[in-house]
């Protein structure tokens, strides 16, 4: 285990951020923190980073205790949502903070920061300051920040937060193809469960406080351990006690004994998708998600009944 | 159209009117009635040991009123802004506020009361021959009290907008607290800090009532330039007290220079360090 955190309590006030969590990542991994705003994920990566001391547990990094060590002393590259980035110094001069307060001959610093704005594609703006930069480009200036010093774990506090659609799309793409290059054990905070199925290799899903589950991101979408996690990561309908994935509803025209009668309340095209919204005998409300081949012979109509079967379904004790 | 452009010319008058009955009429008279009478009366008035005095005294007492506050008003700041509890932080910032709510008789009436021959520790320190009231000690320590809250306000709002992000980024990076604070903390505050010290000169230099209160009003002793400026004018010595005047209307405007010297440059930064208005859309 790179990082280990064990039976981790921490309040503000009354408010109980983090309940006994206990968590082991792997080294070299690429872990996600996954949960709704107030969850506790950012809470956890700040124990991480020694930003936050917890009330009770303990931290430990490549096996050594680290909890009652300052951020300084531990290792650990952190990068923030909104950047924090030294506005009063250039990118170079950003990326090669950490490197002058160890007192790195100058040469050493000159050919790791080059290395790095290289890494980060930002070569052409060492001499800018960060206010001449994009969001994009910041946050690319604070993670080649954070490397520069080696950190045995890199910690990414809803990283991509702060960005737009289409800079966030391509960051992911840009972290997972660098995680690949450095291969430094990272820990990331989202709470856009695409975002986390999209990047990580392991997911920890949280909620009030505690981890729900953790495991591959496939594993939490096919064996949901409970609820929150089956609602949390990909689209549901509940039926009764009862949950039904959209793309798990059958549509038919004639009954087979085991279906329930439907009424077609609207037809959604998006694209190959379909979404078709629908409304059962006693009024419950449910959609299915086909694609746009299967339902080409049906000829869908508002008010039109039909006839649905769920090929699987789940119910949580 | 021509309704609007009325309205804005109308303004324009009655703004600039207000600013000339106001500020510009009467300091433009005192540059005139200064060298009503030529420079000769001018140049007695600068050389009579009185004022030269008094200048020095007043400089004294910003020279080390303004240090004194710049340092104990970023610590203070920093105080109520990077606390962990809010407790006690409320009468902290009154406490901070008194000064500006005070009237500056009061202020200096409160030191005779401690401070003087009378006063609990006034007679302890007179007892071991340090005498406070009547000296300049009493003027530095009026003037102190009056400038003590300029820099505390003007960094405060600065501290609470830069945020912990920058610190807590430089810390993981390896920096320690007072690294952080001299490289990181300092350049980001530095607009408030020169604005406070700005400010707090002005009133440092132009100060009356306090020091008035602990002074004791004695020629060549314990006369600042605002006092030698009353006395002047009381015994219609009216050049001595014009050129006074515009000795310390003259420090003033230094003082405001030097502040400009100091701006930032490009339009990105302003007074206070904000990020670009595209990242405020993000947020």
């Amino acid at each position: 285990m790179s990082i280990a955190i064990r039976q981790v309590t921490k309040r503000f006030g009354d408010f109980v951020a983090l309940d006994d969590v206990s968590l082991g990542i792997g080294g070299g991994s690429l872990t996600a923190l996954l949960g709704p705003s107030g969850s506790g994920k950012s809470t956890l990566l700040r124990v991480i980073a020694g930003l936050e001391t917890p009330d009770r547990g303990d931290v430990s990094i490549l096996g050594q205790d680290v909890t009652g060590i300052p951020p300084q002393k531990r290792a650990v590259g952190f990068v923030f949502q909104h950047y924090a980035a030294f506005k009063h110094m250039t990118v170079r001069d950003n990326v090669a903070f950490g490197l002058k307060i160890r007192k790195r001959p100058k040469k050493e610093i000159q050919e790791k920061v080059d290395e790095l704005l290289g890494l980060v594609q930002l070569s052409a703006f060492a001499g800018r300051y960060p206010a001449q930069l994009s969001g994009g480009q910041r946050q690319r200036m604070a993670l080649a920040r954070a490397l520069a010093v080696e950190p045995k774990v890199l910690l990414l506090d809803e990283p991509f937060g702060a960005l737009d659609a289409q800079v966030r799309k391509e960051l992911r793409g840009w972290l997972r193809r660098l995680h690949e290059d450095v291969h430094v054990t990272t820990v990331f905070v989202t709470h856009d469960q695409e975002e986390a199925m999209e990047v990580a290799d392991r997911v920890a899903v949280m909620n009030e406080g505690r981890i729900e589950q953790t495991g591959k991101p496939r594993d939490l979408y096919e064996h949901p351990a409970n609820e929150f996690v089956m609602t949390f990561i990909g689209a549901v309908n509940r039926l009764g006690d009862s949950f039904v994935r959209p793309h798990d509803v059958e549509i038919q025209l004639v009954p087979n004994g085991e279906s329930q009668e439907a009424i077609v309340k609207r037809v959604l095209y998006l694209g190959f998708e379909v979404r078709i919204e629908l409304a059962l005998r006693d009024g419950q409300e449910l959609w299915a998600q086909v694609s746009r081949n299967d339902i080409e012979g049906l000829k869908l109509e508002p008010g039109q009944a039909i006839f649905i079967q769920a090929t699987r379904e789940r119910v949580f004790a | 159209m021509g309704e609007a452009r009325a309205a804005r010319y109308g303004l324009r008058a009655v703004a600039l009117g207000y600013l000339a009955a106001i500020l510009v009429l009467p300091c433009s008279w005192i540059v005139f009635k200064t060298f009503q009478n030529g420079v000769g009366p001018v140049w007695d008035a600068l050389a009579d040991p009185a004022f030269v005095h008094a200048f020095q005294l007043t400089l004294t007492a910003v020279a080390i009123a303004v240090p004194a506050n710049t340092v104990f008003g970023v610590l203070c700041a920093m105080a109520l802004v990077r606390r962990r509890s809010s407790r006690g932080a409320w009468f902290f910032n009154a406490s901070i506020g008194l000064p500006l709510a005070l009237s500056p008789v009061v202020v200096g009436l409160s030191l005779v009361l401690v401070y003087g021959g009378d006063g609990w520790l006034g007679q302890w320190l007179v007892e071991n021959g340090i005498q406070v009231i009547f000296s300049t000690p009493g003027i530095v320590l009026a003037t102190i009290f009056v400038t003590l809250p300029f820099v505390v306000r003007e960094v405060v709002p600065v501290l609470r907008e830069v945020g912990t992000d920058q610190e807590e980024a430089s810390w993981t990076l390896g920096a320690s607290r007072a690294q952080t604070f001299w490289r990181i903390t300092l350049p980001a505050i530095r607009w408030g800090v020169a604005y406070g010290v700005v400010l707090t000169t002005a009133r440092a230099l132009g100060e009356y009532g306090a020091v008035a209160v602990v002074s004791g009003r004695l020629a060549g002793k314990t006369e600042t330039l605002t006092i030698h400026v009353d006395e002047q004018y009381r015994r219609f010595n009216e050049v001595a007290a014009y050129t006074t005047s515009l000795v310390l209307a003259v420090l003033a405007v230094l003082t405001l220079v030097a502040m400009n010297l100091f701006k930032p440059r490009t339009k990105e930064v302003s007074l206070v360090d904000s990020d670009s208005p595209g990242d405020e859309a993000v947020r």
